[in-house]
C-alpha cells in the first residue's frame, strides 16, 4: 500500500486487521509547542506557589497568594468606605436624605444588600409575591416611614430569634370560632370592602360577623390597625390573594407570615447595612 | 461441572438478594436488591436451559455481546439525550418540574440520571462493545473467556439499572459523576476487575506480534478507571441493608479526591477510551494507514502521564491551597499538545483521502468528531488558567465546554463506530440509508453549535454579571437577575438538544432498518480470526 502512495514515508511494517501505520516523524510545530508549554510550566512553578515539600510548599518568587489578594481587595473598599459607613451606621434616618454623600452611599449599599438578602422573597425588583409584601406600593402593614421600615428589618416579623420582633397572630377562625355560614358571609363582606362582587354569602350578615370578630384588629371600617400589623382590607391590595377561596383560606387558617430579624446576633447585617436597606426600600416609591 | 457451579452461584445470589430485599431500610435499596434478584433468577434459568445441549463451537470471534452492546448503545444514547433535552427545558421553564413528580422527576433527580445515562450507559456501553470488537480484530484472537465476557457485559448493564433507579429514588453520594451509592460501587468494582482480566487475557493470547495502539488506550482506560473508582468511592455504609454511606475523606481532601476522579473520568473514560475507538474506526473507515506511529506512542504516554495531575483546576479559588491550584493549572496547559496528538493522528490519517468527505457521511462524522475533540482540548487548558477560570468557573461556560466535548467528540465518534459496526455485525452489504446518515450528521452538528454557542454567551454573561461591582464595591446584580437574563439562551440550548436528539432517533431507525432490510453480504468468512 505504501509504495504506490504519494506519501514518501514507509509504514512500520506492522498490520492489524488491515490497519497499517506510517513512520511519519512528529510534526515540528507540535514538538515545539509541547516544549514551550513545558518550559513555561517550569517557569510558572518557580514564580508561583507550586511544589509541595515536607512542611508547606514552595512559595514562589512572586510571593503570590490568592487569600492575601482577596483580603487586600476587601480592605481597599473597606478603607475607602469606612468613614461614610460609620456615619451611616449612626445617622438619624429622618434627616438622612439631607446629606447627599451619606444618602447616596446608603442607597447603593441598600440596593446591594437587598439584592443579596431580600430579593429571594420580595423579588429582585421588590414587587413581592403571594405572601411576601410588595415594597413598591404605599400599603404598609407595619408602617412605612423610614424608622418603621428600619425597625422591621432589624427585628423582623413573628420570628423566634428576636424578642423585639413585630408580633401579632390572626386566629384561625375555621377552628370552631365561626360556623361555615358565618365564614362565607364574612368573606363576602371583606371582599365587598374592596368592591369585589360575590356569588355567594350574605354581605349584610357578614358585616355583623366582621364587627364582632375582626374589627378589633382590622378596625370597624376595615382599614387595619398598624400597631397590630393588621392589614388594610379596603385598598384592593391582597397579600394572600383576592379570590373567594383565597380570602376564605386566610380567614380559616389565619396567615402567619414570618420575616427574619436581620439585625439579630449571627445573622450578619450591621447597622449601616440595615440603615442602607431601610433607605433603599423607603425611596422605592411608597415610603411615608 | 462448570455449569453446576454456575447454577449454585446464581442460586445463592438469588437467595442473598432476596434476603437483602426483605431487610431493606429504604426504597432505593429495596429496588436495587430486587433488580439483583431478578438478574440472578434470569441468569439461573438461562444457564439451566443451555445445559445438556450441544456445546456451541467456541471458534471465531465472539460477537454476541458486541451485537447486543451496539443496540444498547444506540438505545441508551436516545434515552440520555431525551433526559438531557428535558432537563434543559426544565431549566428554561421551571414549571416543568411538576408538583406531582416532585422528589422523583424534578431537575435535581434527573440531572445525575442524564449525566450517568450519557457517560456511563451510552459512552460506557459503547466503549465496552467497541473494545470487545477491536481487541479481537487487532489481536486475531477470540475473547479470553466467553462466560466472563457475558458477565462483564450484563454486569455492567445491571450497574446502569442500579444507578438509575437509585437516582430517581434519592440514593446519591452527592459526588458528581460518582453519584451512585456504595452497593453500586462494590458491584461495579467486581465487574470492572472482570473487564480488566478479560482484556488482559485476550491480549495475552494474541496472534499478532505487537499490540495495536487502540488497545493501549482501551487498556489505560480500564486500569485507570478502576483506580479512580475505588479511591473516590471509599465510603462506609451506614447499614448493610440501606443505601446511605459516609465518605472517608472530608472537607478539601474530599473535594480534591472527587475532582482528581472527576477530571480523570473525563481524561480516561471520555478521552483515552474514545481515542481507542478513534484509532481503530477512523483508519478502517478511511482505509488509510495511521498517520504516525511515533506520534501515537509519544502522545499516548504524555497524555496518560500528564492528565492524572490536572484535577485541581476544578477547584481554583476555593479552600484548596495555592500550590495544588498551580500544579493543576500547569499540568492542564502542558496537556494541550499531548491531547492534540490524537487529533493530528486522526485528521492526518485522512490526508490523501479527503475526497471521501464528500461521498461518505460516516467519515464526515468522524472528522467533525475529531475536530470537536481538538477544540475541547484547547478550550479545556485555556479554562484551567486561573485568570480565565475566575470568570468561567460555576458558569454555563463549563456546561458548554463539557457538551462540545461530549456531544461533539464522544457522541459523533460513537455514532461513526455504530455506523461502521452494524453492517459488519449483521453481515450486510452496507447501511440502509446514507441519506439518513447525512441528516443525522447535519442535525447533530447544528445542534452542537447551538448548544455550545448559547452556553458561551450565557456563561460569559453571567460571569461578568456576578463580578460586576459599582464604584463603592457593591455587587450590582442579584443572582435572580443573572438567572432571568439567561432565559433566551436556555431556550436556544434546549433547541440544540432537540436537534441532537432527533438526529440520534434517525440513527436508531437507520440502524434498525440496516439489520432488518439491508441486503445480506455473501456468507461471512470474516467470522474467523485473521491469521
Amino acid at each position: 500500500m505504501s509504495k504506490d502512495d504519494k506519501n514518501k514515508v514507509n509504514t512500520t511494517g506492522h498490520e492489524w486487521d488491515g490497519i497499517e501505520e506510517y513512520n511519519n516523524p512528529l510534526p515540528r510545530w507540535w514538538v515545539w509547542i509541547f516544549y514551550a508549554t513545558i518550559i513555561w510550566g517550569i517557569g510558572y512553578t518557580i514564580a508561583y506557589p507550586a511544589w509541595p515539600l515536607v512542611k508547606g510548599a514552595t512559595p514562589g518568587l512572586l510571593g503570590f497568594s490568592t487569600r492575601a489578594n482577596v483580603q487586600a481587595e476587601i480592605e481597599r473598599f473597606e478603607d475607602m468606605n469606612s468613614e461614610v459607613k460609620a456615619q451611616l451606621a449612626s445617622a438619624d434616618l429622618t434627616t438622612l436624605a439631607d446629606n447627599e454623600e451619606i444618602y447616596s452611599y446608603a442607597i447603593q449599599s441598600g440596593r446591594a444588600t437587598f439584592a443579596t438578602f431580600c430579593s429571594q422573597c420580595h423579588g429582585s425588583g421588590a414587587a413581592g409575591a403571594k405572601g411576601y409584601p410588595n415594597l413598591l406600593d404605599n400599603d404598609w402593614i407595619w408602617g412605612g416611614d423610614i424608622e418603621e421600615i428600619a425597625y422591621t428589618i432589624r427585628h423582623g416579623i413573628r420570628n423566634e430569634d428576636d424578642f423585639d420582633a413585630r408580633y401579632s397572630e390572626m386566629p384561625a377562625f375555621g377552628d370552631d370560632y365561626l360556623s361555615d355560614e358565618e365564614i362565607t358571609n364574612v368573606v363576602a363582606y371583606v371582599r365587598s370592602l374592596s368592591g369585589l362582587e360575590n356569588e355567594q354569602g350574605d354581605v349584610t350578615a357578614g358585616e355583623v360577623v366582621f364587627l364582632d370578630n375582626c374589627a378589633a384588629c382590622h378596625l370597624e371600617d376595615g382599614t387595619g390597625d398598624r400597631l397590630q400589623g393588621a392589614p388594610n382590607l379596603t385598598d384592593a391590595i391582597w397579600l394572600y390573594g383576592s379570590s373567594f377561596q383565597e380570602v376564605e383560606h386566610s380567614v380559616r387558617v389565619g396567615p402567619f407570615g414570618v420575616m427574619p430579624a436581620w439585625g439579630a446576633e449571627g445573622v450578619g447585617l450591621d447597622e449601616s447595612q440595615i440603615n442602607g436597606v431601610a433607605a433603599y426600600v423607603h425611596q422605592l416609591g411608597g415610603g411615608e | 461441572m462448570w455449569d453446576y457451579f454456575k447454577l449454585v452461584v446464581f442460586g445463592l445470589l438469588a437467595v442473598l438478594t432476596l434476603y437483602l430485599a426483605s431487610e431493606a431500610r429504604d426504597l432505593a435499596y429495596l429496588v436495587a436488591a430486587l433488580i439483583g434478584f431478578l438478574s440472578a433468577v434470569v441468569a439461573f434459568i438461562v444457564t439451566l436451559r443451555q445445559m445438556g445441549g450441544e456445546l456451541a463451537p467456541k471458534t471465531g470471534y465472539m460477537d454476541g455481546p458486541v451485537r447486543i452492546g451496539v443496540i444498547l448503545t444506540a438505545f441508551w444514547g436516545v434515552v440520555g439525550f431525551l433526559v438531557g433535552t428535558w432537563i434543559a427545558f426544565q431549566l428554561a421553564f421551571p414549571q416543568l418540574n411538576f408538583g406531582w413528580a416532585e422528589g422523583y422527576l424534578n431537575f435535581g433527580r434527573l440531572r445525575p440520571l442524564h449525566t450517568s445515562a450519557v457517560i456511563f450507559a451510552f459512552g460506557g456501553t459503547g466503549l465496552l462493545a467497541t473494545s470487545f470488537y477491536v481487541v479481537q480484530r487487532t489481536t486475531g484472537a477470540r475473547l479470553w473467556n466467553d462466560s466472563l465476557a457475558w458477565f462483564v457485559f450484563w454486569g455492567y448493564q445491571i450497574t446502569i439499572l442500579l444507578a438509575a433507579t437509585g437516582y430517581v429514588l434519592g440514593a446519591t453520594q452527592g459526588k458528581e459523576y460518582a453519584e451512585f451509592e456504595w452497593y453500586v460501587d462494590w458491584w461495579l468494582t467486581i465487574v470492572w476487575v472482570g473487564y480488566l482480566l478479560l482484556y488482559m487475557g485476550t491480549l495475552m493470547k494474541r496472534k499478532e506480534p505487537h499490540i495495536y495502539v487502540a488497545n493501549w488506550f482501551y487498556l489505560s482506560f480500564i486500569i485507570t478507571i478502576a483506580m479512580l473508582h475505588v479511591v473516590n468511592n471509599l465510603s462506609i455504609p451506614v447499614s448493610l441493608f440501606g443505601s446511605k454511606s459516609v465518605q472517608v475523606f472530608a472537607g478539601v481532601q474530599d473535594a480534591m479526591t472527587q475532582w482528581w476522579y472527576g477530571h480523570n473520568a473525563v481524561g480516561f473514560f471520555l478521552t483515552a477510551g474514545f481515542l481507542g475507538m478513534m484509532y481503530y474506526f477512523v483508519p478502517k473507515q478511511a482505509e488509510r494507514p495511521v498517520f504516525s506511529y511515533k506520534l501515537s506512542i509519544i502522545h499516548f504516554w504524555a497524555l496518560i502521564f500528564i492528565y492524572i495531575w490536572a484535577g485541581p483546576h476544578h477547584l481554583h479559588y476555593t479552600a484548596l491551597p495555592d500550590w495544588a491550584s498551580t500544579l493543576g493549572m500547569v499540568f492542564s496547559v502542558i496537556l494541550w499538545m499531548p491531547s492534540w496528538g490524537g487529533m493530528i493522528n486522526g485528521l492526518m490519517t485522512l490526508s490523501g483521502a479527503w475526497d471521501k468527505l464528500r461521498t461518505d457521511p460516516v467519515i464526515r462524522m468522524m472528522v467533525v468528531s475529531v475536530g470537536f475533540y481538538g477544540m475541547s482540548t484547547f478550550e479545556g487548558p485555556m479554562m484551567s488558567i486561573k485568570a480565565v477560570n475566575s470568570l468561567s468557573h460555576y458558569t454555563d461556560w463549563t456546561i458548554g465546554h463539557v457538551h462540545s466535548g461530549a456531544l461533539g467528540w464522544n457522541g459523533m465518534i460513537t455514532f461513526g463506530a455504530l455506523y461502521f459496526l452494524f453492517p459488519r455485525l449483521w453481515n450486510k452489504t452496507g447501511l440502509y440509508s446514507l441519506r439518513l446518515v447525512s441528516w443525522h450528521f447535519w442535525l447533530a452538528t447544528i445542534g452542537i453549535v447551538l448548544y455550545a454557542a448559547s452556553m458561551w454567551v450565557t456563561g460569559i454573561m453571567e460571569g461578568l454579571m456576578w463580578r460586576e461591582v459599582d464604584a463603592q464595591g457593591f455587587l450590582v446584580n442579584s443572582f435572580a437577575d443573572t438567572v432571568a437574563a439567561k432565559f433566551p439562551m436556555y431556550v436556544v440550548r434546549g433547541t440544540g438538544g432537540i436537534l441532537y436528539l432527533t438526529g440520534a432517533i434517525i440513527m436508531a431507525y437507520n440502524l434498525w432498518m440496516t439489520v432488518v432490510r439491508a441486503p445480506a453480504a455473501r456468507p461471512a468468512t470474516a467470522a474467523a480470526p485473521a491469521e
